[in-house]
């Protein structure tokens, strides 16, 4: 299968790098779809409680950017492995 | 690569910059070199300019230092470490401001380079956060409790340890300055390549046709983001300071 595949793209270099970036897509792509939704969520919780509770907004807004942090952390990785994966 | 229509240098291009003093040495010098003794040369003279002459009411530069040691001081170490943190404000201070003036750079003109956009320096700064937390975790609790009390938190059902443990070890000794450090890298290489995509973009429009409507597209999305990266570079700046504060906090005080 592979000859044959590698006979019509050309040669099997073409074939990896095709591979590499079409996975670089993929990955970042996917990597992105988790934190997304957390981040939304996130902030979106965090707004309401600020406006809840608009003298807790110190703490709130503290609070946010720490899991901000951790929660993007999972698409920085996706977006390292995109720049390996499509060099 | 290169069905693109459009020359998109490679990432290779856009942060390896090639050493021009003492090549084939350790000790070579080039552009990322020259940025962290400028953002040296700045966070030391902001202090000494601002610490010089201690006005009562303060002004200028003074008043500047003064808001933001107050800033670190109020919403950075008394948020996550309480008072038994304060004696960590001057090192928390000086390491946000040295990583504000190493991202900053990103969008100065001539430099144009966020120095942090190498791994070379997120990763010495992550393991500096990491040895001094786990230091202070020993001093503050002893060698073995300060173990203990990371390794196995109390409250857990005795069971669950053996899920619990392996997890905490990872988490905290492995993985925190792994994304210390790539949280910081990640975030300016890509804002680096961001603003390069949309240049790249604005200087080949230009050049085709510069009477396409199109033109200011690129070029207002280009001025959008560097007020973006200023954003970004104040942003991971206080992440990191805070994250820092929260590490070594965290160490100070054994969770019950």
């Amino acid at each position: 299968m592979l000859p044959m595949l590698a006979e019509i793209t050309g040669t099997g270099d073409d074939l990896i790098s095709a591979g590499g970036a079409i996975g670089a897509g993929f990955a970042y792509g996917l990597a992105a779809i988790g934190p997304g939704i957390g981040i939304g969520y996130l902030v979106g919780q965090s707004v309401q409680a600020m406006a809840r509770q608009p003298e807790a907004a110190g703490m709130v807004r503290t609070t946010m950017f720490l899991g901000i942090a951790f929660t993007e952390a999972l698409a920085l990785i996706g977006f390292v492995v995109f720049i390996l994966l499509g060099l | 690569m290169a069905s693109f229509a459009l020359e998109f240098p490679p990432i290779s291009h856009l942060v390896e910059w090639p050493a021009f003093l003492f090549e084939d040495s350790p000790f070579a010098v080039n552009k990322i070199t020259l940025i962290f003794l400028f953002a040296l040369v700045c966070t030391l003279s902001l202090f000494i300019i601002g610490g010089r002459r201690q006005a009562l009411v303060p002004t200028g530069v003074q008043n500047l230092v003064e808001s933001s040691v107050d800033f670190i001081r109020e919403g950075v170490v008394m948020q996550t470490m309480g008072h038994d943190g304060l004696s960590w404000v001057p090192f928390l201070t000086s390491l946000f401001f040295f990583i504000f003036f190493t991202n900053i750079t990103g969008i100065i003109p001539v430099m144009q380079m966020p120095a942090n956009a190498r791994m070379a320096m997120p990763i010495v700064f992550a393991v500096m956060i990491w040895v001094l937390f786990i230091a202070v975790g020993i001093k503050h609790q002893g060698p073995f409790g300060y173990v203990k009390s990371v390794l196995f938190p109390p409250g857990v059902p005795k069971a669950l340890y053996v899920l619990v443990t392996p997890i905490e070890f990872i988490s905290t000794f492995l993985v925190r300055p792994f994304s210390l450090a790539v949280r910081l890298f990640a975030n300016l290489l890509a804002g680096h390549i961001l603003l390069v995509t949309f240049g790249v973009l604005a200087a080949a429009l230009w050049a085709a046709k510069p009477t396409l409507v199109i033109v200011p597209l690129p070029f207002l999305m280009l001025v959008f983001l560097t007020g973006f990266e200023v954003l970004v570079a104040f942003l991971q700046a206080y992440i990191f300071t805070i994250l820092a504060a929260v590490y070594i906090g965290g160490a100070m005080h054994p969770e019950h």
